[in-house]
């Protein structure tokens, strides 16, 4: 079968901890997936042996069949790979549309260009607009991201993943620390997002991302302990202990 | 580029072109140096201003196209039409080579790399004296003729200069204000961010220190021409430190930036030093000033300072 992505036993250890143990996973073109876990069970450091920012120690990764495991970083993306951070990853001193211009340009050939002009009326800063319109942002398109509020950081940050056109998007906590009314918002526009596309979201926002999920993925202590639909999972008794405190 | 900046431009421009009919040959000379000088501390503006990339290994570009010059012209008689792209393309590929080696690192130990690898050529240029000719340096050399023009007049010099120097900063503008450039300056701010954007990282700070290589390169022939005289001391760690000062007291990551720090530094150097004994102590406390009430440099201190006083119009 081809799976959007695939990882195979995974085993990354710092030291003598283990933090990703045999973890396998498999999300289906245009899936919406959920991993869960309690804090330190190690899904960040899954998302970042996904996206090549921690090399895992054993185990492969594959996106659409094509094996992926020691590619670096930047190839990942043009495989149709896009992600966003945690802790917000911007660049700050430019516009809203200047880091969604950067996010069109990175999966361009036209970023080689070196004697070439990159002009407010060029072409790309048309979609930056339209991209930035669909995540509601586009009347701040031409304001710095210091001036803008948290909520609308996070919202760019959709913005820049989704201008790469990506095939699997990874989104690495999208509602954390947000008011209520910006993960209402936040929640609406990752429900928006194409079915085209598959989605693996890490999220403590249980309600948000319940109502997400179409399978989930629960790590403990670097382990998979149960990975499935979302009604078998959440009736699990094993991550009702564990998780869900019941 | 709107109107009033290309009216801006050409005034300037106008300006330093007839500045030589008005002043003595010592102004002149001056004139020639802080081109010299800015041409320089450009070049490295690209690695550090745009790229966050701060080196202390500059000077090897500098001097390096600077000795191969003169060693040619001296030992194997070639003129400087075959002579100045051989020292430009060896000093490119050098660049090329360094850059491969001290971008396995970044931050504090990039710029360790670049001035261990800048001392081992200074070395060369000291101990190597059957090639280099050691303490004494390379002299006996002659100013080229382009085109038959006498570039032994000091007018006519400057004049070449003005319009290497123009060149030079047209193509570093064309740069930075390119797809590439928006990519470097991007990796200067969130190089992680740019990794999973689909930017080969690495691949564009190599690109940059080979291209900074390049234009440090033009400015080590327009060094020699001038001097027709090359010393080891040109390529030692005060020279690399004087081009890092002409940039970040201009302000890095500015185009205007490391010109203004260049007539900063060569009139203080050559003009003041004649009044104050100790100019060094001046530069000092210049430097000192600079970072405390303009810490971004005097072109990105000025602009604030007259949004401040006269608002923002935008």
């Amino acid at each position: 079968m081809n799976y959007a992505l695939e990882v195979k036993d995974l085993q990354k250890s710092f030291g003598g901890v283990a933090v990703t143990q045999n973890v396998s996973l498999q999300v289906m073109p245009g899936e919406r997936r959920l991993i869960i876990g309690p804090n330190g069970a190690g899904k960040t450091t899954l998302f970042a042996q996904i996206t090549g920012d921690i090399k895992p120690d054993s185990g492969s990764i594959t996106l659409f069949g094509k094996e992926m495991t020691s590619q670096p970083i930047h190839a990942r993306a043009h495989l149709g790979m896009s992600r966003t951070y945690q802790i917000i990853t911007l660049f700050p001193k430019d516009t809203l549309a200047h880091n969604v211009v950067l996010a069109l340009l990175g999966v361009s050939q036209r970023k080689k260009q070196i004697f070439s002009s990159m002009k407010l009326t060029d072409q790309m800063y048309d979609q930056a607009l339209e991209i930035l319109d669909h995540v509601g942002l586009k009347n701040q398109a031409y304001r710095k991201v210091t001036e803008i509020s948290y909520g609308e950081q996070r919202r760019v940050e959709i913005a820049i993943a989704l201008a790469q056109n990506p095939q699997v998007l990874l989104l690495d906590e999208p509602l954390a620390g947000l008011s209520k009314n910006e993960r209402v918002m936040v929640a609406d526009l990752i429900n928006s997002i194409s079915k085209e596309k598959a989605i693996v979201m890490i999220e403590h926002d249980m309600e948000t991302a319940l109502a997400f999920a179409e399978k989930i993925l629960v790590l403990q202590y670097g382990k998979v302990i149960v990975d499935g639909d979302r009604d078998t999972v959440i009736n699990d008794p094993k991550v009702q202990e564990v998780y869900l405190g019941h | 580029m709107t109107l009033k900046n290309s009216l801006t431009y050409f005034a300037l421009i106008l300006v330093c072109t007839l500045l030589p009919l008005v002043s003595g040959e010592y102004y002149v000379n001056l004139g020639s140096q802080i081109m010299i000088a800015a041409v320089f501390a450009a070049s490295l503006n690209l690695l550090v201003g745009y790229g966050g990339l701060t080196s202390l290994g500059h000077a090897t570009f500098l001097g390096l196209a600077a000795y191969v010059s003169a060693w040619l012209y001296l030992n194997m008689g070639m003129g400087h039409a075959y002579s100045a792209p051989v020292a430009l393309g060896l000093t490119t590929l050098v660049g090329a080579l360094f850059g491969w080696i001290s971008l396995r690192a970044s931050g504090l130990s990039f710029l360790m790399l670049t001035l261990a690898l800048s001392q081992i050529v200074w070395g060369v240029g000291y101990r190597w004296v059957s090639l280099t000719n050691g303490d004494n340096g390379l002299s006996g050399l002659t100013r080229p003729m382009p085109f038959g023009w006498d570039l032994e007049n000091s007018t006519n010099f400057y004049w070449f200069t003005l319009i290497v120097t123009i060149a030079c900063l047209f193509f570093i503008g064309k740069i930075v204000n390119s797809p590439f450039g928006a990519s470097l300056k991007g990796t200067r701010d969130q190089d992680k961010r740019m990794s999973a954007l689909g930017y080969d990282v690495w691949k564009i700070r190599w690109i940059t220190f080979v291209m900074s290589s390049f234009f440090g390169a033009i400015s080590g022939l327009l060094y020699v021409y001038f001097n027709k005289y090359i010393h080891p001391s040109v390529i030692s760690i005060t020279s690399s430190a004087e081009a890092l000062l002409c940039v970040i007291a201009g302000g890095s990551g500015t185009l205007a930036g490391p010109i203004i720090g260049s007539i900063l530094i060569v009139l203080l150097k050559n003009y003041v030093s004649g009044f104050v004994e100790r100019w060094n102590m001046l530069l000092g406390v210049i430097f000192v000033f600079i970072v405390i009430f303009m810490p971004a440099g005097l072109v990105p201190g000025i602009v604030q300072l007259k949004t401040r006083l006269l608002g923002d119009k935008k």
